[in-house]
């Protein structure tokens, strides 16, 4: 066992235990019954101990993260077990000692921190809110000492940003400010529930570093909830895994990332090693020329992009929010009309304007979404969502039409019961399999995904992916694959885009990309994908200084 | 847990599955959790349909049929036993003028409101899809007719087009459309930045499908949330004009035109407190259904905004 003082890190050296929950059962209220959602699981966390939880949505790590404050949702209820922190019982705890004890001795860090805030305070007001409010210290020296976390968290100019409102700062900041409101009365716990989760990978290396070492400085405890396990490696001392509410296993990061002993962690950690032999193609099916877009008049996001698509292929076009790659693919289904240049299409020129298109046009470039929840009319039922294709371009009714649905559905590996499902009634990897299904009942010739994986499970992830590939190869479909995750691009591409600031920074073949020497920003976004080594974030932290 | 796939499957996969119910069975767990409230105003509602309805064949008498006494008070208070709730200013039986009443003044509101829905909702959609120069001289055009008091509006109108049925319709429709129109347009918008709406305008799909398939059912829930509260302001509307003479016309029977028939006793109620009735009865008509349609309404909402009662 290594005992270097940052990534994964000893667990004999910790204090006595802070946080133990033994056999704890929490139940769930929906859809008219009570549901298991934690099955008698233990925890046991050491003082200044992170430990990380992993699982699938659904398997209840952020229920069980809240279990540990003594907090149950809404429509949820702890039905046994013993909570113990520090000495007292929180579960026979009344509310308001359960009140003294949050935002004081324990604190929590949401995933969305753009939606915690309160837009209409200022930042420093709410970072120092919890601990004048609990009589921690006083106003200034709260504020002082606020400012000095900005500092150790590395945000920008710590001495004003505290002035500023939540708008005002990058979604990376205010994730960074959170944390410094977490630590502001110096809890013993600090509960980090998927904080990196909505952040671009670049973002995410900036805001990890900052977690970590402030973790470390107060000697605080943590427990760390998130589904990403290369991230999870770089903050954990140790990791518990969770299925169904239960615990499949628990062991130190660097024991459980080189031997994991069950089946479905193994499982877990092998998603990554999905990978697809390039192939160049010559045949180009789609082709951006030149193009200039802009929102409105003055908002110029694309600058002379030119991308060559080959049939067949995929293309995958990388960058973080902003770089304009959402866009290109607006240009190319002529939402949005470029200023200049032209999208080709079979070598010929394709309207700009959506209008303009004929109906086979459209039907040759299909769409799927990063959010299946919102790219499915709520009120359709499957056979619905998926028929109207079938309807709308090849004019199929009746048994035609049945016939065609079910082998549809089989294609994407479902079966015929599902066609009178609502979205409501799926899960998140279903319902982006049946927007697969919707995209190929047209019969396109491409397929633009936009970030299709990103909102999803790495185990449904590898899933969808798979899918994807096998559906290329039976029907020769050609997909631009936008995304900002470096392991989805090495699993599905041929070719790679890298797209900043609205321009082409570099293209070619995947192997050229991914190999040295790299461009300034392709070095830098490369660098920032997580790696499943518990020195990854060290490491880089070193090499980038 | 043991019974767990271990292997990885699309059809398999857990997440925050519901379970998978019919339309048919959703409606009893809805109606099984309905408060009091609710079912007290379902089951007025359904009353005063019923009556709606088959009032011909509930009434005792004629609509227009005029007998020998004028003003005879309730039965129980001393008048024609013939007469339940007396006859009123020209001899015609009070209960059949009620009964005939709620065909009448329920019939017309319940058509006015659904006009008002068709032009203001249909108007509305497109102002939400379209939002350029149509949904600029649309909303501006709404906003100068909600700037003119409504009941002193729809006054104005209708004694400049005269007070038929049609033209009462028409003018209140087009009055309260705007109300609709903005709540319509609202609601849609939100719905309209959907993926699934641009998914559909990718394929091609044109105007009306976009908005009957895709946008519609979605904004249900509010708009059948405001088409109970609006038919509840119509229906005060048409009472209040034909208080004031210029809804309803006689002779047919309606309880706005009821009331102020039944007012000019209203100064000597001080020395007989039965001289009330009259007016106080198809006021009182009119205040029950307002208030059950409101429960519904409120229950109906309550539901649908997602608003739930901690378990």
């Amino acid at each position: 066992m290594s005992s270097n003082s940052n990534g994964g890190r000893d667990r004999g050296d910790k204090g006595d235990i802070l946080l133990e929950m033994r056999n704890v059962e929490i139940d769930g209220f929906s859809d008219e019954r009570w549901h298991d959602i934690i099955r008698g699981v233990d925890l046991t966390l050491r003082r200044g101990e992170v430990m990380g939880l992993i699982g699938e949505s659904g398997a209840g790590k952020s229920t069980l993260g809240l279990a540990a404050m003594g907090f149950a949702r809404p429509g949820c209820r702890i039905k046994g077990g013993s909570i113990n922190f520090n000495g007292m019982d929180l579960r026979g705890a009344n509310e308001s000692e359960l009140r003294k004890l949050w935002g004081s001795r324990i604190a929590y860090v949401a995933q969305s921190a753009a939606a915690s805030f309160n837009p209409a305070h200022k930042l420093i007001d709410q970072t120092i809110e919890a601990t004048i409010g609990h009589n921690i210290t006083g106003e200034s020296a709260a504020k002082a000492d606020a400012v000095e976390l900005f500092g150790a968290l590395q945000l920008p100019d710590p001495d004003n940003i505290g002035s500023r409102y939540p708008h005002q700062v990058s979604g990376g900041q205010l994730q960074r400010v959170m944390t410094a409101m977490a630590m502001s009365p110096r809890p013993d716990l600090i509960i980090f529930d998927e904080p990196t989760t909505a952040l671009d990978v670049t973002t995410q290396v900036e805001v990890l570093v900052a977690m970590r070492e402030i973790v470390e400085r107060f000697n605080t405890a943590a427990i760390y909830i998130t589904h990403d396990l290369a991230v999870v490696a770089q903050m954990a001392d140790v990791i518990k895994v969770l299925r169904y509410g239960e615990e499949v296993e628990e062991a130190e990061t660097r024991a459980m990332l080189e031997e994991p002993k069950e089946d479905y962690t193994k499982s877990l950690w092998s998603v990554r090693a999905l990978q697809k032999p390039e192939d160049k193609g010559d045949d180009i099916a789609l082709s951006i020329r030149h193009v200039d877009a802009a929102y409105g008049r003055s908002l110029k996001v694309l600058h002379d992009v030119s991308i060559d698509i080959p049939r067949g292929r995929t293309v995958a076009v990388v960058g973080e929010s902003g770089s304009g790659k959402s866009t290109t693919a607006r240009v190319i289904t002529g939402l949005l009309p470029p200023m200049t240049g032209e999208v080709q299409f079979n070598g010929e020129a394709l309207p700009a304007a959506l209008k303009d298109r004929t109906k086979d046009q459209l039907r040759r470039i299909q769409m799927i979404y990063q959010m299946a929840d919102t790219a499915m009319n709520p009120k359709q039922t499957v056979g619905e969502i998926i028929s109207r294709p079938l309807e709308f371009y090849h004019d199929m009714r009746g048994a035609q039409k049945e016939k065609r649905l079910t082998e549809l559905l089989e294609m994407i590996e479902l079966d015929a019961s599902f066609m009178d499902r609502l979205p409501s009634e799926l899960s998140g990897g279903q319902k982006q399999r049946i927007c697969i299904a919707r995209a190929l009942a047209a019969e396109p010739d491409i397929i633009i995904c936009d970030e299709v994986t990103s909102a999803l499970d790495q185990i449904v992830q590898e899933g969808i992916l798979k899918l994807l590939l096998r559906l290329q190869k039976e029907f020769g479909i050609t997909y631009l694959f936008i995304t900002h995750d470096i392991a989805v691009v090495t699993a599905i591409s041929d070719e790679i885009v890298v797209m900043f600031q609205g321009e082409v920074v570099e293209q070619g073949l995947k192997s050229e990309i991914l190999e040295p020497p790299f461009p300034d920003y392709t070095k830098l976004l490369l660098s920032s994908v997580p790696e499943m080594d518990p020195d990854w974030l060290t490491d880089l932290v070193a090499n980038r200084s | 847990m043991s019974d767990a796939p271990q292997t990885y499957s699309a059809a398999a996969e857990v997440g925050q599955v519901l379970t998978r119910r019919g339309r048919l069975e959703r409606a009893k767990i809805a109606l099984r959790k309905a408060p009091i409230s609710a079912w007290f105003g379902m089951i007025v509602i359904a009353f005063y349909g019923l009556v709606a309805v088959f009032g011909p064949f509930f009434a005792p008498y004629g609509e227009a049929e005029v007998f020998a006494k004028a003003d005879e008070p309730w039965s129980v208070f001393g008048g024609n036993p013939a007469h339940f709730f007396g006859t009123d200013q020209i001899g015609r039986d009070v209960l059949t003028r009620l009964i005939y009443g709620a065909r009448n003044t329920i019939g017309i509101a319940l058509i006015t409101t659904a006009l008002s829905f068709t032009i203001g909702g249909s108007l509305g959609l497109i102002a939400a899809i379209n939002r350029s120069w149509l949904d600029q001289i649309l909303s501006r055009g709404v906003d100068v007719l909600m700037s003119i008091p409504s009941l002193i509006f729809a006054l104005m109108l209708l004694s400049i087009f005269g007070s038929s049925i049609p033209s009462l319709i028409l003018i209140i429709a087009v009055l309260d459309a705007t109300r609709v129109f903005r709540l319509t347009r609202s609601v849609a918008a939100n719905v309209v930045v959907m993926d699934y709406v641009e998914a559909a305008r990718l394929r091609g799909e044109g105007l009306g499908w976009v908005m009957r398939r895709e946008i519609l059912p979605n904004i249900t829930p509010p708009l059948v949330a405001e088409f109970g509260l609006r038919f509840s302001f119509v229906f005060l509307t048409i009472a209040s004009l034909s208080f004031l003479g210029l809804g309803i016309q006689p002779p047919t029977a309606d309880w706005g035109s009821m009331v102020r028939d039944g007012s000019r006793f209203i100064q000597f109620v001080a020395y007989d407190w039965t001289l009330a009735l009259p007016s106080l009865l198809p006021a009182g008509a009119v205040a029950l259904l307002t208030v059950a349609v409101n429960f519904v309404v409120d229950w109906f909402l309550h539901k649908t905004s997602g608003l739930r009662d901690e378990q």
